[in-house]
């Protein structure tokens, strides 16, 4: 009786039923995706950030050795994170780590996992847009910092992180848009992320190509928000394009409208 | 006279590339010393040394008396001392005109904010910039930059302030308004060491003029020496070649 009602139903009818029915796991799923996906990206970004910082530390012939061999041995195991981790893809990172952690005996939260995961993946790519991000920065803008008396470290944070971090916004946002989309991977570990919790739905309706096709448009609507909402965050990050005259009370404060960059 | 920079067989190589040779000189505070000399000659490499933006192969540079290149003294606090004015300006990007001569003061001497405001106020106002001290160095015209990158010079409050080819990336029309705010602190008793190639400049201003040539100095006199009675060959030729233009 209900196979055969089951078997009426159109593909309208069970799309509609599955997300009535569903829609309090699906969405559990991805708010569970937006968890990971958000703090993989932020924990990874600022892993990211030091890494990147650390490998782009300059070295000269001034250097006391204890430095230069403490810089050596650091750029040599940042270099192995980066490249095993660059290097393999990360189901089966999430893999080996989730079993391998329970092999030693230590069982593991799958979503605390999922988060450790994604971050330690995130952060080794975002080493490399960080690095790149500080070597695009003008030799110049190191030089009058020095000028100026600061060491490196003030170097770095005054002045070339500021700009670093303008730079790098449009490939951090890739990186959380990208991660959106992988975390899908982690339901090899079972995550109850939103692939996880659709793969369970259809699993339950055996409706494959509705459930599947739901949370492609979740995900879908994920990714295309938070790239608006990246894009209106570089907009404001690069500030108003005028500024004001300093003006004495005389002189009223005008507004010079710059277009292009130079008046 | 008190010697503020002393600088003593000093020479640098890059690789195999001898750039400067053996170079001595001082420098008295309160004296404008212009060098000039043909491109590759190394005169905005001695001046980098001075400020130790290069590392000198070999040789002594004293300080008031303390030699900054086996010292107690650190480079950056060395720095602080030594203003560097660049050819290409190099402001930071990610300050606006007051940031920029403000974060020096603030970060490295620690200034309050305040006080740091109010010096740089005074010397923008010097250099004509205090109205623009909103804008971003993107807003600005070269020439505005340059004198805002002088204002950040200044407002760390230098014993001397080092000029590297300042207005060699300027259009020729905004040369006139950087090189104005050059002679009024040469005027002023700035001690100055300027790498130019403005020699109206140099003969007007300069206390001392040295022309340099292949690494070395050739010719270290007064300007009017220089200009109008050279005693090197070398120095003839160059000047006869420039100032024919």
């Amino acid at each position: 009786m209900l196979l055969s009602a089951a078997a009426e139903m159109s593909f309208w009818e069970w799309t509609s039923s599955i997300v009535q029915n569903y829609w309090p796991l699906l969405l559990m799923g991805a708010g569970i995706t937006l968890l990971i996906s958000i703090t993989g990206t932020i924990i990874g970004s600022a892993i990211g950030l030091i890494v990147g910082v650390v490998r782009t530390i300059p070295v000269s012939a001034r250097d006391s050795a204890v430095k230069r061999s403490v810089l050596k041995i650091l750029n040599f195991i940042l270099t192995a994170y980066i490249e095993v981790f660059r290097g393999t893809p990360m189901i089966v990172q999430a893999t080996v780590i989730f079993y391998g952690a329970a092999f030693a005996g230590f069982y593991m939260d799958t979503t605390l996992a999922g988060i450790l995961i994604v971050s330690i993946n995130t952060g080794a790519y975002m080493s490399e847009i960080v690095r790149g991000g500080i070597l695009s920065v003008d030799k110049g803008q190191f030089e009058a910092a020095h000028s100026i008396g600061m060491t490196h470290i003030k170097t770095m944070l005054n002045i070339i992180m500021p700009q670093v971090i303008r730079n790098i916004l449009p490939a951090t946002g890739n990186e959380f848009v990208i991660n959106i989309k992988d975390t899908s991977v982690l339901n090899v570990i079972a995550v109850t992320e939103l692939f996880f919790q659709g793969k369970t739905v259809a699993g339950i309706t055996f409706q494959y190509f509705p459930a599947y096709l739901i949370i492609c448009i979740m995900y879908f609507i994920m990714t295309f928000t938070v790239t608006r909402i990246l894009k209106a965050v570089e907009k404001r990050m690069d500030g108003s394009d005028s500024y004001t005259i300093h003006g004495s009370q005389t002189t009223p404060e005008q507004e010079f409208k710059v277009k292009g960059g130079t008046l | 006279m008190e010697k503020v920079i002393e600088i003593r067989h000093l020479q640098k190589s890059f690789g195999g590339n001898e750039v400067l040779k053996d170079i001595s000189l001082d420098v008295n505070k309160g004296e404008v010393v212009c060098i000039i000399g043909s491109s590759g000659s190394g005169k905005s490499t001695l001046l980098r040394c001075i400020n130790l933006l290069e590392d000198p192969t070999s040789g002594e540079i004293t300080y008031h008396g303390e030699n900054v290149l086996s010292s107690r003294l650190s480079r950056a606090e060395y720095r602080t001392k030594m203003g560097m004015v660049f050819q290409q300006f190099n402001l930071f990007n990610n300050l606006t005109a007051l940031g920029n001569c403000t974060v020096g003061p603030v970060k490295v001497l620690g200034r309050s904010k305040e006080q740091a405001t109010e010096t740089a106020m005074k010397f923008l106002e010097l250099v004509g910039m205090d109205k623009y001290i909103n804008a971003r160095p993107s807003q600005l015209s070269g020439g505005q930059k340059q004198r805002v990158a002088i204002a950040r010079a200044l407002s760390m409050e230098p014993d001397a302030l080092l000029f590297d080819e300042p207005t060699s990336a300027l259009d020729p029309e905004m040369v006139g308004e950087v090189l104005k705010v050059m002679k009024t602190l040469a005027k002023s008793g700035l001690t100055m060491v300027v790498v130019t190639h403005e020699m109206d400049f140099a003969r007007e201003v300069a206390n001392r003029v040295l022309f340099m040539d292949k690494g070395v100095i050739v010719e270290d006199d007064t300007p009017d020496v220089i200009f109008t009675n050279p005693k090197n060959e070398r120095t003839k030729e160059f000047l006869k070649r420039t100032l024919e233009k």
